[in-house]
C-alpha cells in the first residue's frame, strides 16, 4: 500500500465517487465500413467496465469516441451529466492510456507525469510533488528521472497510467494497456491497474481482446461483435450464462457437440441428458456448446451401455488444470481437469465422458466450427 | 587495382560463436579503395597546405588564410551558405511538414519526394541557366529581377532551389518519426495544438531541424557548379577562389594556396558535419 | 484505417459524407494549407523548368516553335568543343561503371560486415559519409596527383569513375543500409549456411534479391549524382555532360541545346525515381 499524505487523501476525495458515463446511440463509419452502429453503454459512477472483442469489432472506436479523439456521426456522450459529444479532446478531462509509445521522449518519468498539471498552470513545487505521488502510488517512485528508453515496457505503461490519473480526470481511459507486454508483466500490471482503479474510485473503459484480462479484472463486461455489443453483464454471467453463441465461443473455450431438444425442455448430447439455458428453445437437432470443465473423464468401463466412450489424443499442460482432447470417433472433445487427475491419463488410453448437467447453450446451425 | 567481387576470407572453417580473427579481411577491398580515393586526395590536401612548392615545410600557405581578401571568401561562402541554409530549411520544414501529414501511399508524396531525389542534385550550369531565363535580366517572362546577379540573394534564391529539395529529403523521416500517440496523448491531457507543438512536437524535432540546417549548410559551403555557372567572372566564395587559383597562372606559389584554401574547406566543412551527426543522433534517439 | 498520418493529424476522409466533427474541420482547415504550400511550392519548382522548357523549343525567329534544340541533342557540335553527343556517352557510361563498382564494392561489404564483423561497422558508416564532409571542390586539388600517375596512361574520362563511386558512398551506401535493415540477414544467411550454401551463394542468391529495391535506389541515386557531377570533371580537366554543357554555355550563349539536355536528363532522372517509388514496397506505417 503506497503510504499517501492527508493532503492527498482529502484531494483525491474528489475523484473517489466517480461519475456516470453515458454513451446513447453511438454510430462511426470510415467510408463503407460501420465501425460501430446504434452503441449504448452506460457505466455506473467508480465502475470498471471492459470491452472485450475480436480486431475490428469496435471496441477500440467506442474508447476513442469517448476520449474525443474520433469524431462520432451520430449518438450522445454524457459524462457526470453533462453532454459532452461536442467538446474537443483536450476539453473533456479523460485520462487516457494507450497500448505503447504515449510517453514524451524527451522528457522523464517525472516530466511526463507532471505534464499534464504543466498545462494546468500548476507551480512547479505542486506539480513535481504531485507527479511524485502518483509514481508512488504506481510504484515508480525511483524512476522518476529516468527516460522512457531506459525503462521497461511494464514500466513505462505504470508512467503512463500515473500520468493519466496525475490530472484527477472524470474517467479513465485504457487502450490495450497491455497487450504490447510480456505474458508475465501483464498479469502483474493488470491486477495492479485494478487495485489502483478500485482505489482512486474513478470510472474507466478498458479495452481489451484477451478474455483472461476481461474477466479478471471488470465489474462489467462487454462482448463486442461488429460494431454492436452482444453481452454486457458481470464477468460470472458473460461466462457461464453467455447469451449467443459468438459469446460462449469467444469467451472461455467451447465444445460444439450435436444434440437433440426434446420435448421435455432438455438437450440429449452424446446420451447425456442437460438442462437448457434457455428453455423456449423449440425440439429438434442443434449445437450445443460445452464448457471444458463440464465433461468429467473416467478410466473406468462404462456402466452402462450407449455411454460416452473415446480415446485420448493429448494432453495440454496448462499449469494448475490441464486440458485433455479425446476422439469420439466422429469428433473431439475437450475436457479440464485438475493436473493430477489427468497425469494419470496417457495417449490411447480409453475413457468413459460425462457432461454435467449445469445449463447449456445451443444454438441451431452444423458442427462444422472447430471446438472451441 | 583489383576490386574483389566476393570477398572471401582465407577459407577457414570457423566454428559457430567464436570470433573469426580473420573475417575482416574480407572488408580490405572497401576499405582499400576508399583509401586510394578518398584519404590519400585528403592527406595530399592537408600536407600540402603546409608546404611550399620546393616541399618544404612551412605556415605561409596556412597563414595566408588570414589575410583580408582570403577572409572576404570565407565570409562571402559563409554568408551565402547561411542565408541559403536558412531559407531552405525553414521552407523544407514547411514542405516537409505538408508532405508528412498526407497520405503515405498517396501519389502526392511519390511525387514530391521523387522530385525532391532529383532537384536536390540539381545544380551547375541547368539550374543558373534556368534561373537566367526565369527571372535574369534578359528574360521573357515578366519577372525580371535587377538583383539576379547580386551577392549573395541573387545566388542563395538560386542555392534554395537545391536546398529545399535537400531538406525535404533529410528531415521529412523526422517528421514521420513523430508519433500519434504523442499527440494524441497530449490533446488527452488538455493540450492545445500550439501547446502540442510548444512543448512536444517542437522539442522533438529541433535536433533534426538544427542538424538537417547544418547539413544544408555545408552543402552550400561545398557548392561549386552553381555558382561558377552564375557569373564566373568574380569570385565571391571559396571554391570559385580555388578554381581561379588552379587555373591561374599567376606564379607557382599558388598551388599550395589552393591547398590552403581547400584545406580551409575541409575544416569548415568538417565542424559543420560533425555538429550534424550530433544532433542527428539525438533526433535518431527519440524519433527513430 | 484509423491512422494514415504520422503526426497525429486527424486521418484522412476516405468518402464523401461531409463530416461536421471537430476533427474532420481541423483536418480540412490542415488541406486547405497544404494544398495552398504545394501550389506555391510547386510553382515556384516548375517555373524555372518549364521556363527552361520553352526555351529549349524557341524557333530561330521570333514567335515560332521547334523542335530544333531536341533533335539537335544528337547531332550537336558546338564552335571549340567536342560534340555533344560525345559528352552524353561518356556520363551515361560513367553512370553505368560508377554504379557497378560501387555494387560490387558495397553490397558484399555490407553484408559482410553484417553478418561477420559487426564491430567495424561503425566505422564503416563512418568511412561512407565522410565524402561527404569532404567538399569536391577540395578532393580535386588532392587528387591532381593521383590523377596524374594515372594519366600517365593515357586513359579517357571514363577514369573518372574511380572518384565518382567515393562521392556516391554516402548515398549509395544509406540506400543500401535502408534495404538491409529490414531484413534479418543474420537469420537468412545462417538458414541458407545451414542448408549448405557457400557464402558467396547467399549474398547472391539469398540476401542480394531480398534487397532488389535498395540496390535499384542506390543505382538510381548514383547515376543522378554522375549525371550531374560538374567539379570535378571541369577541374581535372575532363569533358563530361555537365562540363560540355557550361563549355557549349560559355561559347555560345542561348543555345537551345543546352535547354534541351537539360530538360532530357532532368525528366529522365525524376521518372525513373517516380517508377522507383511504385515499384518499391508499399510503405508501412511504424
Amino acid at each position: 500500500m503506497p503510504v499517501t499524505s492527508p493532503t492527498t487523501r482529502a484531494q483525491d476525495a474528489g475523484a473517489r465517487t466517480g461519475v456516470e458515463v453515458r454513451l446513447e446511440g453511438l454510430s462511426r463509419h470510415y467510408g463503407s465500413v460501420v465501425a460501430l452502429q446504434g452503441l449504448d453503454l452506460t457505466m455506473r459512477p467508480g465502475e470498471l467496465v471492459v470491452l472485450l472483442g475480436p480486431s475490428g469489432c469496435g471496441k477500440t472506436t467506442t474508447l476513442r469516441l469517448l476520449a474525443g479523439l474520433e469524431d462520432a456521426d451520430e449518438g450522445r456522450i454524457t459524462v457526470g451529466g453533462a453532454d459532452i459529444t461536442h467538446l474537443p479532446a483536450n476539453k473533456r478531462d479523460m485520462g487516457m492510456v494507450f497500448q505503447a509509445y504515449s510517453l514524451f521522449p524527451h522528457m522523464t518519468a517525472l516530466e511526463n507525469v507532471a505534464f499534464g498539471l504543466r498545462l494546468r498552470r500548476a507551480g512547479k513545487a505542486e506539480r513535481d510533488r504531485r507527479a511524485s505521488e502518483m509514481l508512488e502510488l504506481v510504484g515508480l517512485a525511483e524512476q522518476a528521472g529516468r527516460y522512457a528508453h531506459q525503462i521497461s515496457g511494464g514500466q513505462q505503461q505504470r508512467v503512463a497510467l500515473a500520468r493519466a490519473l496525475a490530472i484527477q480526470p472524470k474517467v479513465l481511459l485504457l487502450d490495450e494497456p497491455l497487450s504490447a507486454l510480456d505474458a508475465k508483466v501483464r498479469s502483474q500490471l493488470r491486477d495492479e491497474i485494478r487495485r489502483i482503479q478500485l482505489e482512486v474510485g474513478i470510472t474507466t473503459l478498458f479495452v481489451t481482446h484477451d478474455q483472461e484480462e476481461a474477466l479478471a479484472i471488470a465489474d462489467r463486461v462487454g462482448v463486442m461483435r461488429e460494431g454492436q455489443i452482444e453481452q454486457l453483464g458481470s464477468p460470472t454471467d458473460v461466462y457461464s450464462r453467455p447469451a449467443t453463441p459468438f459469446v460462449a465461443e469467444f469467451v472461455g473455450l467451447s465444445n460444439r457437440l450435436a444434440g437433440e431438444v426434446t420435448t421435455s425442455g432438455t438437450v440429449v448430447v452424446r446420451g447425456c441428458q442437460l438442462p437448457l439455458m434457455d428453455s423456449g428453445v423449440p425440439a429438434g437437432p442443434v449445437v450445443a456448446l460445452v464448457r471444458p470443465e463440464a465433461v468429467t473423464v473416467a478410466t473406468s468401463e462404462p456402466t452402462e451401455a450407449g455411454a460416452l466412450t473415446g480415446t485420448v489424443i493429448a494432453t495440454t499442460f496448462l499449469g494448475a488444470t490441464s486440458r485433455i482432447t479425446v476422439d469420439l470417433g466422429d469428433t473431439r472433445i475437450m475436457a479440464q481437469l485438475a493436473t493430477a487427475e489427468a497425469a494419470a491419463l496417457s495417449a490411447g488410453q480409453r475413457v468413459t465422458l460425462t457432461i454435467r448437467p449445469s445449463p447449456v447453450l445451443v444454438s441451431a446451425g452444423s458442427t462444422a466450427a472447430s471446438t472451441g | 587495382m583489383a576490386v574483389a567481387t566476393t570477398a572471401e576470407p582465407a577459407a577457414r572453417p570457423v566454428r559457430p560463436g567464436r570470433r573469426a580473427p580473420l573475417a575482416w579481411i574480407g572488408t580490405v577491398p572497401f576499405f582499400g579503395y576508399v583509401a586510394v580515393f578518398l584519404l590519400w586526395p585528403t592527406g595530399i590536401v592537408v600536407l600540402d597546405a603546409f608546404k611550399d612548392t620546393t616541399g618544404k615545410f612551412t605556415l605561409s600557405g596556412v597563414t595566408s588564410l588570414w589575410n583580408p581578401a582570403v577572409r572576404g571568401y570565407f565570409i562571402g561562402s559563409f554568408k551565402l551558405s547561411l542565408i541559403s541554409a536558412v531559407a531552405g530549411a525553414v521552407l523544407g520544414a514547411i514542405l516537409a511538414y505538408c508532405v508528412a501529414s498526407g497520405n503515405p501511399a498517396g501519389a502526392v508524396r511519390r511525387v514530391y519526394l521523387s522530385g525532391s531525389g532529383v532537384l536536390a542534385q540539381f545544380g551547375g550550369v541547368t539550374l543558373a541557366f534556368a534561373f537566367l531565363v526565369t527571372i535574369g535580366p534578359t528574360s521573357g517572362l515578366l519577372l525580371r529581377a535587377g538583383w539576379y546577379y547580386s551577392f549573395p540573394l541573387g545566388i542563395a534564391l538560386i542555392y534554395t532551389y537545391f536546398q529545399v529539395p535537400l531538406m525535404v529529403l533529410v528531415f521529412l523521416p523526422a517528421i514521420d518519426g513523430l508519433k500519434i500517440q504523442w499527440r494524441e496523448a497530449s490533446e488527452n491531457l488538455g493540450a492545445s495544438t500550439w501547446q502540442y507543438w510548444r512543448y512536444i512536437g517542437g522539442p522533438l524535432l529541433a535536433p533534426a531541424f538544427l542538424g538537417s540546417a547544418l547539413l544544408l549548410f555545408a552543402n552550400a559551403l561545398s557548392a561549386f557548379a552553381t555558382i561558377e555557372a552564375w557569373e564566373n567572372q568574380i569570385a565571391y566564395t571559396v571554391p570559385q577562389q580555388i578554381s581561379t587559383s588552379l587555373s591561374s597562372e599567376v606564379g607557382l606559389s599558388n598551388i599550395n594556396y589552393a591547398d590552403a584554401l581547400a584545406m580551409g574547406m575541409v575544416i569548415m566543412v568538417a565542424i559543420v558535419m560533425t555538429g550534424y551527426a550530433l544532433l542527428q543522433r539525438r533526433a535518431a534517439r527519440w524519433l527513430h | 484505417m484509423a491512422a494514415l498520418t504520422s503526426l497525429g493529424e486527424t486521418p484522412a476522409e476516405t468518402a464523401a459524407p461531409r463530416r461536421q466533427g471537430m476533427r474532420a474541420r481541423r483536418r480540412r482547415r490542415l488541406n486547405a494549407f497544404r494544398y495552398l504550400a504545394f501550389t506555391m511550392f510547386g510553382l515556384f519548382f516548375l517555373l524555372p523548368m518549364l521556363a527552361m522548357i520553352r526555351f529549349s523549343l524557341e524557333g530561330s525567329k521570333g514567335g515560332t516553335w521547334s523542335l530544333a534544340a531536341w533533335r539537335d541533342i544528337v547531332s550537336y557540335q558546338g564552335v571549340g568543343v567536342p560534340p555533344l553527343m560525345s559528352a552524353v556517352e561518356i556520363s551515361l557510361e560513367l553512370a553505368v561503371i560508377t554504379c557497378l563498382v560501387i555494387l560490387v564494392l558495397l553490397v558484399p561489404t555490407m553484408i559482410w560486415i553484417r553478418l561477420r564483423v559487426q564491430w567495424i561497422s561503425r566505422t564503416f558508416e563512418f568511412l561512407c559519409l565522410l565524402p561527404l564532409t569532404i567538399p569536391a571542390i577540395s578532393l580535386v586539388v588532392g587528387l591532381g596527383p593521383v590523377y596524374n600517375r594515372i594519366e600517365h596512361y593515357n586513359l579517357s574520362a571514363l577514369m573518372l569513375f574511380w572518384v565518382y563511386v567515393v562521392l556516391a558512398l554516402p548515398y549509395a551506401s544509406r540506400a543500401l543500409a535502408a534495404g538491409l535493415n529490414v531484413l534479418d540477414v543474420k537469420t537468412l544467411s545462417e538458414a541458407a549456411r545451414s542448408l549448405g550454401a557457400s557464402w558467396f551463394t547467399v549474398m547472391v542468391r539469398v540476401i542480394a534479391p531480398n534487397m532488389w529495391q535498395a540496390i535499384l535506389n542506390a543505382t538510381l541515386l548514383s547515376s543522378a549524382l554522375v549525371l550531374g557531377e560538374f567539379t570535378i570533371a571541369y577541374l581535372l580537366g575532363y569533358n563530361n555532360l555537365q562540363a560540355e554543357l557550361y563549355s557549349i554555355s560559355r561559347n555560345t550563349p542561348n543555345a537551345g541545346v543546352v535547354f534541351s539536355t537539360s530538360a532530357a536528363s532532368l525528366l529522365f532522372a525524376f521518372v525513373l525515381l517516380l517508377i522507383l517509388s511504385y515499384v518499391g514496397r508499399p510503405r508501412r506505417r511504424g
